[in-house]
């Protein structure tokens, strides 16, 4: 089937349809708004290109991701480097499973006042509640994906004496990815979601700190500009993780996609 | 049974049974056999005959209860190094991951094989199996006959003194399956290679063999050792139709039809 | 040796290094008080009227969160999914909206609710309503997929098809959505009421902790930690009494 320009346009349009439309409305219900907690949205943009485009972008934003490139980074490789072995080894995961499922269970927020106690009111506090939130999915995942591994392509590697870190890299890494990165897209809105809280939390800079700041000190429409922005972070990254998980598992979603076609 | 010449694999007394809480099943009774180096052996039984018990331990991935296996004149304790296996589930066994390529190369770079020679043997494996155009596709895009062509120019490349296949066609369409068939034969000519070609169907014993091991049920004995004597290359359309074709088919058919009669007797 | 390494070494040799390490001074013991030290305090928490006010209030926002956002979900999984072509128009609606984390909601909900229970309704809703309207929209697919099937083979009367076909497919996938849901709204309800201060264990941690009551903090949290395990534990059971008749032993990512 040839997509042709025109076939295109038709679907890029049904796609914009109903996002324009809930803009134009909310765009025309709130423009006469009196109502002091909900400002006309047009006030509200005209706030966001002012803050956000502006110079809040780097002493909010950047730092914000900063800190979450960071924790998340950590909580990805610990994952991976604590699931594989709990992957490959039965009596290992055995002795391990309860103890992550209780650690998994504790609302990752709740740790946030231990964390505090231990690291301060600082970045490493804050990237340490990421860490602790966003390394389960990982993890968890990692754990499932190894174990998963196709019990021919073992033997495959036996008999061709694949080994040692050969093995991991050539078969027990790649074999598990697909759901090690199912992991990651969990982790990493969990991540997210972390990384406001902490900075709620602990009110310095970043994005969660100066949406709270501007709702404590009743600058409205700010407040709502800072949440819009916070909505487009969040979007823009799981685009961004799209893209990644799309080339990384290239061959994945090829197979998967002749899969089902066939 | 060319006792004159090398014996690469040799089983002797290999006995094994599986032992659980439950239950003891004894699959492979009391095998003793040797595979001369550059023969074409095929291994045939009824279904049941513990015919993936002996590959995976000639494979070296199962242990024996007892008896010994030495391939190369050296005890098999873990997959040896000299021997190249081919699996049943093509699908399975090649890396959704990697190249045809990289598939075949893989296990040469485990071989720590220098790249320029490691290159030139993924080329003429690729070549010999007739897969240049391929090289840098994923295996999944390939038909069935062709991802298994994959696993055997794997093998090839490999450069193994025995090449063990466990029932590789088994899973392949009857015109590829043929096809495949008369590929093996010309790599084992051409290629000097030893060949274990482990398989239910007894046509293709007869057909590929120089020499087809009936096996028993189990718990599984050698029941017939037949030297295929058909002179002259094979051919699908000729061969089949010989006389001394037929005469060996139904040889080996009444040893598996007496293997089944003694398990249900 | 590998198969003395069951389920309960795991947790001893945790519970041993938590109460052996700060006594010998390899944690500092003001901040990682010895294990039975927790436990004692855990017990007479357990004797408080706090205590138990703090776990009622969190599991009453925990469960309406959860019922209005199942309901929500399964409202809108149905419009989205039976109304022809809608699913095709919110796609890019839905793929916006999703990745939104909850959280930006708080100050709108502080503003509206201030710190009464409703604020960390809000925020459950909108976490969990997603897990649920995207496990109805799976469902609703794969009922499209066994109904061409089933219908070139049988004849369904309109509700025979609902019992027999559309229900039990979608049954699972439900499930698996409520649980999914069940585990995400116990951690906004604790976040709203850590961050906004709504009565319960959030609350409860916050101000041991800026009381310097650690062995209470402590203790605070590993009771969410059991809350958490008793959700998991009871939703996995449900679901497998449920579904013991299910074919399919539904995979899906852990979280």
């Amino acid at each position: 089937m040839v997509r042709t320009t025109g076939k295109i346009l038709h679907r890029l349009a049904i796609e914009l349809v109903l996002p324009l439309a809930l803009f134009g409305l909310l765009l025309a219900v709130s423009a006469n708004s009196t109502n002091f907690y909900f400002p006309p949205l047009a006030r509200v943009l005209e706030r966001f290109d002012a803050l956000w485009l502006g110079p809040r972008f780097v002493t909010d934003v950047l730092p914000s991701l900063g800190r979450l490139i960071a924790g998340y980074a950590i909580a990805c490789l610990a994952g991976v480097v604590i699931g594989v072995p709990l992957g490959m080894f039965a009596a290992l995961r055995r002795a391990a499973e309860p103890v992550l499922e209780f650690f998994r269970a504790i609302p990752p927020p709740a740790l946030i006042p231990v964390l505090v106690m231990l690291a301060g009111f600082g970045d490493t506090m804050k990237v340490a509640v990421i860490v602790t939130g966003a390394i389960w999915p990982i993890l968890l995942n990692t754990v499932e994906g190894v174990k998963g591994a196709d019990s021919v392509l073992d033997e495959t590697c036996r008999t061709y004496q694949i080994r040692g870190m050969s093995r991991l890299w050539n078969f027990v890494l790649p074999s598990a990815s697909p759901q090690i990165v199912v992991g990651m897209r969990v982790g990493l809105s969990i991540g997210i979601i972390l990384m406001v809280i902490s900075e709620m939390f602990a009110a310095t800079t970043g994005l969660g700190a100066a949406i709270i700041v501007f709702q404590r000190s009743f600058e409205i429409p700010e407040m709502w500009s800072g949440v819009l922005m916070l909505g487009l972070f969040g979007f823009a990254l799981s685009v961004v993780f799209r893209l990644f998980e799309r080339r990384a598992l290239k061959w994945y979603y090829g197979m998967r996609d002749l899969e089902r076609r066939s | 049974m060319a006792m004159n010449a090398v014996a690469v694999v040799s089983v002797s007394h290999l006995n094994k049974v599986y032992q659980s809480r439950e239950r003891r099943v004894e699959a492979i009774g009391d095998l003793t056999f040797d595979v001369a180096a550059g023969d074409f052996t095929c291994i045939v039984g009824p279904s049941g005959a513990g015919k993936t018990t002996l590959l995976k331990c000639l494979s070296g991935l199962l242990a024996p209860t007892s008896g010994a296996i030495l391939v190369n004149g050296h005890a098999v304790v873990g997959p040896p190094a000299e021997m190249a296996v081919v699996f049943q589930e093509y699908g399975r066994s090649l890396f959704p991951w990697k190249t045809v390529r990289e598939n075949i190369e893989l296990p040469l770079r485990e071989k720590k094989i220098a790249r320029t020679e490691r290159a030139r043997l993924v080329d003429e494996a690729l070549e010999a199996v007739a897969l240049t155009g391929v090289a840098g596709s994923y295996p999944w895009q390939l038909s069935g006959g062709m991802q298994q062509r994959v696993a055997i120019a794997r093998a090839v490349a490999y450069q193994p003194k025995v090449m063990v296949l466990d029932e590789p066609f088994a899973a392949v369409d009857a015109q590829t399956r043929a096809d495949l068939e008369d590929l093996m034969l010309r790599l084992w000519s051409e290629l000097d290679l030893t060949v274990i070609f482990v398989t239910h169907d007894i046509d293709e014993a007869v057909y590929l063999g120089q020499r087809v091991l009936v096996l028993s049920s189990s718990p599984t004995r050698v029941l017939d050792d037949v030297p295929i004597d058909i002179a002259g290359p094979r051919s699908q359309a000729t061969t089949r139709v010989e006389p001394r074709f037929a005469e060996l088919r139904t040889r080996v058919y009444r040893g598996i039809q007496q293997a089944k009669a003694s398990v249900h007797g | 040796m590998a198969r003395r390494l069951n389920s309960v070494s795991g947790f001893l040799l945790l519970a041993i290094l938590w109460e052996v390490a700060p006594r010998l001074g390899l944690a500092d013991r003001q901040f990682f008080p010895p294990l039975s030290r927790l436990l004692v305090e855990l017990f007479s928490l357990a004797a408080t009227q706090e205590f138990w006010g703090y776990l009622l209030s969190t599991a009453r926002t925990w469960a309406i969160g959860l019922v209005v956002a199942t309901a929500a979900g399964v409202i809108a999984g149905l419009a989205i999914g039976l109304v022809p072509g809608a699913r095709t128009y919110t796609h890019s609606t839905i793929e916006f909206l999703r990745p939104i984390p909850s959280v930006a909601l708080i100050p709108g909900v502080i503003l509206i609710f201030g710190s009464r229970y409703q604020s960390g309704v809000v925020l459950i809703t909108y976490a969990a309503f997603w897990q649920v309207l995207l496990q109805m929209l799976y469902g609703l697919n794969d009922i499209d997929a066994v109904a061409r099937d089933t219908a070139r083979s049988f004849r369904f009367s309109r509700t025979g098809f609902i019992v027999h076909v559309a229900w039990p497919t979608l049954l699972p996938f439900l499930f698996t959505g409520i649980r999914l849901a069940a585990s995400i709204a116990l951690v906004l309800a604790v976040t709203a009421e850590m961050v906004i201060g709504t009565y319960g264990i959030g609350r409860g941690i916050v101000v041991a902790q800026t009381s310097n009551a650690i062995p209470t903090m402590y203790a605070l949290v590993i009771v969410t930690g059991l809350m958490g395990v008793g959700i998991n534990v009871a939703a996995r059971g449900i679901e497998q009494r449920l579904l013991r008749w299910h074919p399919s032993v539904r995979n899906t990512a852990a979280i």
